[in-house]
């Protein structure tokens, strides 16, 4: 009886509810898939990315401008102070401090915040079905949004100390874009591991302040250059990525070393990330 | 043909296990894990306890399915739930789940007490996978529901539990979801309203295609579900109609006392 019905259907079904081809937990289809759904949700991350900054200025008269005051505070006072310890004039120097810090605090916030995004976001993970680059996407929505906070104060001082701004000022686009991917696969990395060891994120916030003191930005790597140390410098991943955004910003020559090691970085962490999420992207639930 | 276009809802478990690795803080830590593969043999002791919370689960669910989990404390049904929702993955076997899942366990997740009523109802349906157009439309049938008036616009943190609870519920019963799994606990709130819920509450389970429910109240079920799965140390115990399971599971015939 059931094969005449079978007959009736006409072969396009299986005859059995056969097992749906699942891929298993650690496949490149999985992995690719989150990151696709995760970007899918832009409506839910875009709109909690831009809660998370209005939470932090809740009921504070100026909200979110308190990003670039307490930022242009900071850039005003450091650039005066290490201009003056190292002699340099501040129409120069305190743009060029206010700009390296943006984009140092654009990828402090990556790095810090990254190691710490599955766990931070425990109850939403072990309680909403939601691939987990959504969190990563949330992170970098809201550094994204405190960077260009920010970038007022780099604008407020290229009007007051102009510089020789000229077209490659366009460059920072592409160069802030190589930022934002390379912030995205840090977070997944470093999170992804950090959810797994707890000792990585005081481990990677050490790092950090360390890497900030290593990098030119409060001091100028060209008056460095006659020191033959100063070749080590260069193997300080942070200094290339600043470099390439700050360069464009305060029309300084472009230097393509600097994006030739962004892109080499670029290329392998994006693969390390992807290996990553391949294999460990299901366990995260299980971890946090 | 269209089959192939939109897939049916559906759940498909084959010998599924789900196993906890328990870190403490010992074994949670890199230093351990660099140590324990340099050191060689002492590393008996860095092995992850594991709690095995569901094994050798298969389970097939379609269009229609209304099944109630039934089990002691801690027989899984939770696990069971977030295994279906896709927020376990199983560590052994394998889980297929098609179509939109909305997942009811703990009503408090995923609300912000910083920010409005309104803006809850929002984040909360994104959440649940519908869009921002779709929330935009249903937010008056919401607010009315919910009864709260004004108190939309306040931030949530001003709301009572059971303020809460009504937002809550409004929320989650307002969905088109396909695959559906509550998890108890929907309780804190007045006589009243929960009469209200409830009726909206099975409006929503007549919408969804597959419900799955994980309750200790026989009348809930009774009046949801038509099959049960009874869950016992992360096992299947019985998977049949709703009447045999629950008289096994309690040793009695519960639904006749209740006269149903």
């Amino acid at each position: 009886m059931t094969t005449g019905e079978h007959r009736a259907d006409g072969g396009g079904q299986p005859s059995a509810p056969a097992l749906p081809d699942v891929p298993g937990s650690r496949s490149w289809q999985r992995a690719f898939g989150d990151l696709g759904s995760g970007w899918q949700q832009r409506s839910l991350w875009g709109y909690l990315g831009w809660q998370d900054i209005k939470q932090r200025y809740r009921r504070s008269v100026l909200g979110p401008l308190w990003i670039s005051i307490s930022m242009g505070v900071i850039a005003t006072a450091m650039g005066i102070l290490y201009g003056a310890l190292f002699g340099e004039p501040v129409h120069t120097f305190l743009p060029y401090v206010a700009t390296g810090l943006l984009i140092w605090n654009f990828i402090n916030g990556c790095i810090l915040e990254g190691s710490e995004v599955f766990i931070a976001n425990e109850g939403l993970i072990r309680f909403l079905p939601a691939p987990i680059s959504l969190h990563v996407y949330r992170l970098l929505w809201r550094q994204t949004l405190f960077f260009l906070h920010n970038l007022v104060i780099w604008l407020l001082l290229v009007v007051i100390f102009p510089q020789p701004l000229s077209a490659t000022v366009l460059l920072a686009i592409p160069a802030f874009l190589l930022l934002v991917i390379n912030g995205g696969w840090l977070a997944l990395l470093c999170g992804i591991i950090a959810t797994r060891f707890r000792d990585i994120p005081p481990i990677i916030a050490s790092v950090t302040q360390l890497l900030f003191f290593m990098t030119p930005i409060v001091w100028s790597y060209e008056r460095l250059k006659s020191n033959p140390l100063s070749a080590y410098l260069e193997l300080n991943p942070v200094m290339h990525f600043v470099e390439i955004v700050r360069q464009p910003l305060l029309g300084q020559p472009i230097v393509w070393r600097h994006w030739a090691v962004v892109g080499a970085i670029t290329v392998v962490g994006c693969g390390v990330a992807l290996l990553c999420l391949r294999n460990y992207r299901s366990r995260v639930a299980y971890w946090v | 043909m269209t089959a192939a276009a939109t897939p049916e809802p559906g759940i498909d478990i084959t010998d599924a296990a789900v196993d906890f690795p328990i870190f403490d803080a010992k074994t949670r830590s890199l230093k351990k894990a660099v140590l324990g593969r340099a050191g060689g043999q002492i590393g008996t002791d860095s092995k992850v306890p594991i709690i095995e919370a569901l094994r050798g689960i298969t389970v097939s669910l379609r269009t229609g399915a209304r099944v109630a989990l039934v089990g002691h404390n801690g027989a899984g049904k939770s696990t069971l739930l977030r295994l279906m929702s896709g927020i376990y993955e199983p560590t052994r076997g394998r889980a297929s789940v098609v179509g939109k899942v909305a997942p009811v366990f703990d009503l408090a997740v995923g609300m912000d007490p910083e920010i409005s009523g309104f803006d809850n109802i929002l984040i909360r349906g994104l959440f649940l996978g519908m869009t921002r157009k779709q929330m935009e439309s249903r937010v008056d049938d919401i607010a009315a529901f919910t009864e709260l008036g004004d108190y939309l616009s306040m931030p949530l943190r001003t709301y009572s539990t059971g303020m809460r609870v009504r937002l809550a519920l409004g929320v989650v019963t307002s969905i088109d979801p396909e695959i559906l799994l509550l998890d108890e606990g929907i309780g804190a709130v007045d006589a009243e309203f929960l009469a209200k819920a409830r009726a909206r509450l099975f409006e929503l389970v007549e919408r969804s295609g597959i419900l799955v429910f994980a309750s200790h109240s026989d009348e809930f079920l009774a009046d949801l579900c038509d099959t049960a799965i009874w869950l016992e140390h992360g096992t299947i115990r019985e998977h049949g109609p709703l009447r045999e399971v629950l008289h096994h599971y309690k040793g009695r015939d519960v639904l006749a006392e209740k006269g149903r």
